[in-house]
């Protein structure tokens, strides 16, 4: 009997609470948009993260602009363009798997969807990966001794005016690659919840919350490919 | 209030326009717009994020104390953005190099 005037005092009525409510929260709603909202404070922080990288960015490009197209030009817009759809497929993917959850699909479609979205993601790294080894091949790695590019540098361009690109495409990138690296970390026991079963149109806030986290590196992205790769298709001094 | 589902017709629509868009960015940086390339470029990727943003984000049809943060976001990023730009963009008005860092 006290378990049940206990959920009457917390408003949650006669009827039995949803095993999912803490009870600290009136109801799944009220649980539902408060979890949505600390995500978003959470990823507002996360702007300011990034932007920082951003306003380094802006800095640097204003001063050497020639030399950012020049650099720009050593990386693979073709990569990039393939990476990007990629990743917007997995934001697609990561949607439905949030879609899947809320109208209440059978854990194999949520799981489905999820997985998908990991294995786009991995596509990415994998690719990623593949064109930091490029940049290793061509002495590109913006550390002292380490940087030695070896097509020539366009004149008026000095080294470390190149290797400044260098180095914040490593860490605009690698920032970013180490979100979807936690990313993956994040989805792998949200994946297991699904599969157990545990989600269902009144409680899926793990997926929505995981999926806002999700797109927000999506979007991140959706800025580094042109500042970071299309600088220089119209730049005649490069290679 | 209770949560919006948002159709799936939507987020494939959504989907087709952000590769369309990616397309057109890829397209665009073949030419030259002089100092307009980057606003041809933000302008496309601020579109795709407004995409993503509205409709795979639900903000769309989120309440307004969710409009508050994400408005807020861009109000502080605006702010990290511009007020040191202001700085940068002035240094050379009075003649002298105070900051030296973009002396040439």
């Amino acid at each position: 009997m006290s378990t049940h005037a206990e959920a009457i005092e917390h408003g949650h009525g006669p009827e039995a609470a949803h095993e999912a409510l803490a009870h600290h929260f009136d109801n799944m709603e009220q649980q539902r948009e408060a979890g949505a909202l600390g995500m978003w404070v959470f990823i507002a922080q996360e702007v300011m993260f990034f932007g920082g990288l951003f306003l380094a960015y802006l800095v640097y490009r204003m001063q050497y602009p020639r030399a950012f197209m020049a650099a720009s030009n050593h990386l693979d817009w073709k990569i990039g363009t393939f990476n990007t759809a990629v990743l917007i497929a997995s934001s697609l993917t990561m949607a439905l798997a949030v879609w899947a959850t809320q109208v209440g699909r059978s854990r194999k479609v949520q799981v489905g969807f999820m997985a998908a979205t990991v294995l786009l993601g991995l596509v990415f790294l994998g690719v990623k990966a593949f064109e930091y080894h490029d940049k290793y091949v061509d002495g590109l790695i913006p550390i002292a001794g380490w940087f030695n590019p070896h097509d020539p540098i366009p004149a008026g361009v000095t080294t470390g005016q190149y290797q400044m690109f260098f180095w914040l495409y490593f860490a605009m990138t690698g920032l970013h690659a180490l979100h979807m690296i936690i990313g993956v970390g994040i989805i792998a026991p949200i994946m297991w919840m699904a599969w157990r079963g545990r989600f269902s149109p009144e409680y899926h806030g793990p997926v929505e919350n995981f999926g806002l986290y999700w797109h927000f590196v999506d979007i991140i992205w959706i800025f580094l490919f042109p500042l970071l790769y299309l600088l220089g298709a119209h730049f005649k001094g490069g290679h | 209030m209770s949560e919006h589902i948002v159709p799936r017709s939507t987020y494939y629509l959504v989907f087709g326009a952000l590769i369309v868009l990616t397309a057109v960015t890829v397209a665009a940086a073949n030419f030259d717009f002089g100092p307009m390339n980057d606003v041809v470029a933000m302008t496309i990727a601020v579109t795709k994020m407004m995409l993503v943003l509205l409709f795979f984000m639900h903000v769309r049809y989120s309440s307004r104390l969710i409009w508050v943060i994400v408005a807020s976001m861009f109000f502080w990023l605006i702010i990290l953005l511009l007020l040191t730009l202001t700085d940068y963009a002035s240094r050379d008005w009075f003649g002298a190099n105070v900051g030296g860092i973009m002396s040439r």
